[in-house]
């Protein structure tokens, strides 16, 4: 892919604290400028492991990381603690699912925001308030002079969500990584969230990677969609392609599993068994011991990701 | 076991007939006071649970929709009595609960339980599966080997082999197996009212069809009467005979399942059902349905709570609050609204 922002290659990620893990397994992806790439999984497939990753927010001392990341240039692996420092929030900013936990209770809004602003850029206190405020109100957050003075614990779920937006994006990041943004809220406010980032993502035209379990949500923001499972990508494509015709027969079952009004009086397509034990990942394809395909050959050999003219997939015995 | 699952056996304990609702809720209230600020004039309450009736049908599952805060969880917890409501009636297949000459609260709560949504924080870390299943029984006077018997016929039952899960612990479990081991503990009062609040929400996708499968299963097999509580409208529409929308407190909607999906006639129904991601890249949503969050449930409004959200809210809307009526010539189906929409139709 020609002028990609990211660059991912072979990632592998291991976590060697209490309980080891091998949380990563060879990821490789690119996003291109001002793409919106899902990471759609669940819950262990890896996919808030690589977003943090792109942050280096795992502890140093008990985290093993090998593989590239890229970002704009800059090898984020081998960025030093100052040039971190102007990466995070900079170059790379984060969103996270629960708002309340991710802000700091005893600072008010507007201080966070200028907080901000003012470490990575060299602005007075009254230039980074104007641009703090200004950006509260590009998402659309009512009386936003009164909120600029308010705790987070004085807004709404859906609010503080908003004033998270408007923290990752005060200083105009290139990439946004958004990490089950709306899994805590309700439906309609879900539904202001995701059609905000899409504007907002429009408007600035930064690159959004988009961490989500829920396929719908997924399919209202992405261009494209990759399918994580036991820290692997198993198969990434267009949205339309993915939803359309999945190859990945884990693809396959959970799209078939998703509830609808279609299926109501049968029973649920279901995918039998859990995901694997991330300390004693299988030899071979990690799906192969609940996939209905599965043969002799992936029970020994992990499968590589094969790109084909719609979707890129990880498997030996693909669906038609 | 055939037969059995053909024609509705009358159980033994069935007292008011099989046309007797299972459940019968008459005005149950419930306000919770908010600490107030010093020297207020005023003191104020948040009102969870207002003034809310409905009934559930013997054999059918009631699915309770609404946004957070709008008391379906409240609903739940005063109905099982974990929370004693300011005012209100029940009855439970004819027989008031807690009243005199009804059934007894202790015996209530044996015909009534219930699974909740965080599956780790509802079982006792220090029992072990099989203990935590024969323990309610041993209390209601089953014998210890009779109730462990019969605990693991039950695990057998949920699909967790009992020779490999019964002497585990609660955090060796993922979290499916941990619902399977709650939704057992539940039957194992052998109840005939399951109220599941969120039970499948926390669940991952591919484990959400398991568990919604295995609780049709059991429904059938038990003649179970269900309370299905959840935020997703796909669950509630594919495990529900019946919907009731709840909006702060109060009751906006209720009919069969194929009315609300297809003819919501409340306007929050209609948002709420149209805020559904349609799993469509070329059929996007573009416009939200509804601006803001849910209201503050403290001293709500005068008039009709959905008004400040509500698109084509009217004068009297802000003034007279609305009474459930039957929408058209549909007597099941009602709806408190003023506005008299056109039914919509979303499926």
């Amino acid at each position: 892919m020609r002028n990609a922002l990211l660059q991912v290659k072979d990632l592998h990620v291991q976590f060697n604290g209490q309980r080891k893990a091998q949380a990563l397994s060879g990821v490789n992806f690119e996003v291109a400028a001002g793409e919106v790439l899902t990471l759609l999984g669940e819950s262990g497939s890896g996919k808030s492991v690589t977003l943090r990753t792109l942050l280096r927010l795992h502890p140093e001392k008990t985290t093993r990381i090998t593989g590239e990341i890229n970002v704009d240039g800059q090898s984020v692996l081998a960025l030093n603690d100052k040039a971190l420092n102007q990466y995070r929030g900079h170059t790379t900013s984060m969103i996270f699912q629960e708002p309340g936990l991710a802000f700091d209770p005893v600072y008010t809004i507007g201080q966070q925001m200028t907080e901000a602003l003012r470490t990575h850029e060299q602005i007075n206190n009254a230039t980074a308030q104007a641009r703090a405020l200004e950006m509260l109100e590009r998402v659309q957050i009512p009386q936003a002079r009164k909120r600029f003075d308010a705790y987070p614990h004085e807004l709404s779920g859906g609010m503080r969500q908003r004033a998270m937006i408007a923290l990752a994006l005060v200083c105009k990041p290139k990439l946004l990584l958004a990490d089950e943004p709306t899994t805590a809220l309700d439906a309609s406010v879900q539904i202001q969230i995701l059609l905000l980032l899409r504007e907002l993502q429009k408007e600035t035209g930064m690159s959004v990677i988009f961490v989500t379990h829920d396929i719908g949500a997924a399919v209202e923001v992405s261009d494209r969609i990759a399918v994580m499972y036991a820290g692997r990508i198993v198969e990434i494509g267009n949205v339309t392609d993915i939803v359309s015709k999945p190859r990945h027969p884990y693809t396959q079952g959970l799209l078939a599993s998703t509830v609808s009004h279609d299926n109501r009086g049968s029973p649920l397509v279901t995918i039998a068994g859990s995901p694997p034990d991330l300390a004693h990942l299988p030899k071979g394809c990690s799906f192969a011991p609940r996939c209905a395909r599965a043969q002799a050959n992936c029970l020994s050999d992990p499968p590589n990701l094969v790109t084909t003219d719609s979707t890129a997939f990880a498997c030996w015995h693909p669906v038609a | 076991m055939m037969a059995q699952e053909n024609t509705p056996i009358l159980n033994t304990e069935d007292r008011g007939g099989p046309a007797q609702p299972l459940l019968v809720v008459k005005d149950l209230k419930k306000y919770f006071p908010v600490r107030n600020e010093l020297f207020a004039k005023e003191k104020k309450f948040v009102h969870a649970v207002d003034n809310v009736s409905f009934s559930v049908a013997k054999g059918k599952t009631l699915g309770i929709v609404g946004e957070s805060g709008c008391g379906k969880s409240t609903t739940a917890k005063l109905i099982a009595r974990l929370i004693n409501p300011d005012s209100g009636k029940m009855v439970f297949d004819g027989d008031g609960v807690a009243e005199y000459g009804g059934i007894a609260l202790k015996e209530f709560r044996k015909n009534l339980q219930m699974v909740f949504q965080d599956s780790f924080a509802s079982l006792n870390p220090r029992l072990t599966i099989e203990q935590t299943i024969a323990y309610g029984p041993t209390v209601h006077g089953v014998s210890n080997a009779e109730a462990s018997v019969q605990a693991r016929a039950l695990l057998q039952r949920v699909g967790l082999a009992p020779e490999l899960f019964a002497s585990r612990y609660p955090h060796e479990l993922s979290g499916g197996q941990r619902q399977r081991v709650n939704i057992a503990r539940a039957l194992a009062y052998q109840p005939r009212l399951v109220i599941l609040d969120e039970a499948v929400a926390a669940l991952d996708k591919s484990v959400q069809a398991q568990v919604l499968n295995l609780l049709q299963e059991l429904k059938n097999e038990r003649q179970l009467t269900y309370l299905f509580i959840s935020h997703d409208l796909h669950v509630v529409h594919y495990m529900s005979d019946e919907v009731m929308v709840m909006y702060l407190g109060q009751v906006v909607e209720k009919g069969p399942v194929d009315r609300i999906f297809n003819h919501a006639a409340h306007p929050y129904t209609q948002a709420l059902l149209s805020a559904i991601p349609s799993m469509d890249p070329t059929k996007r949503t573009l416009k939200p349905p509804l601006e803001g969050d849910p209201p503050n449930p403290i001293n709500p409004p005068a008039g009709c709570r959905f008004q400040d959200r509500c698109p084509h809210v009217k004068d009297s809307c802000r003034s007279i609050s609305p009474k459930l009526a039957p929408v058209g010539v549909v007597f099941d189906h009602i709806v408190a609204c003023h506005l008299n929409l056109e039914p919509r139709t979303y499926a």
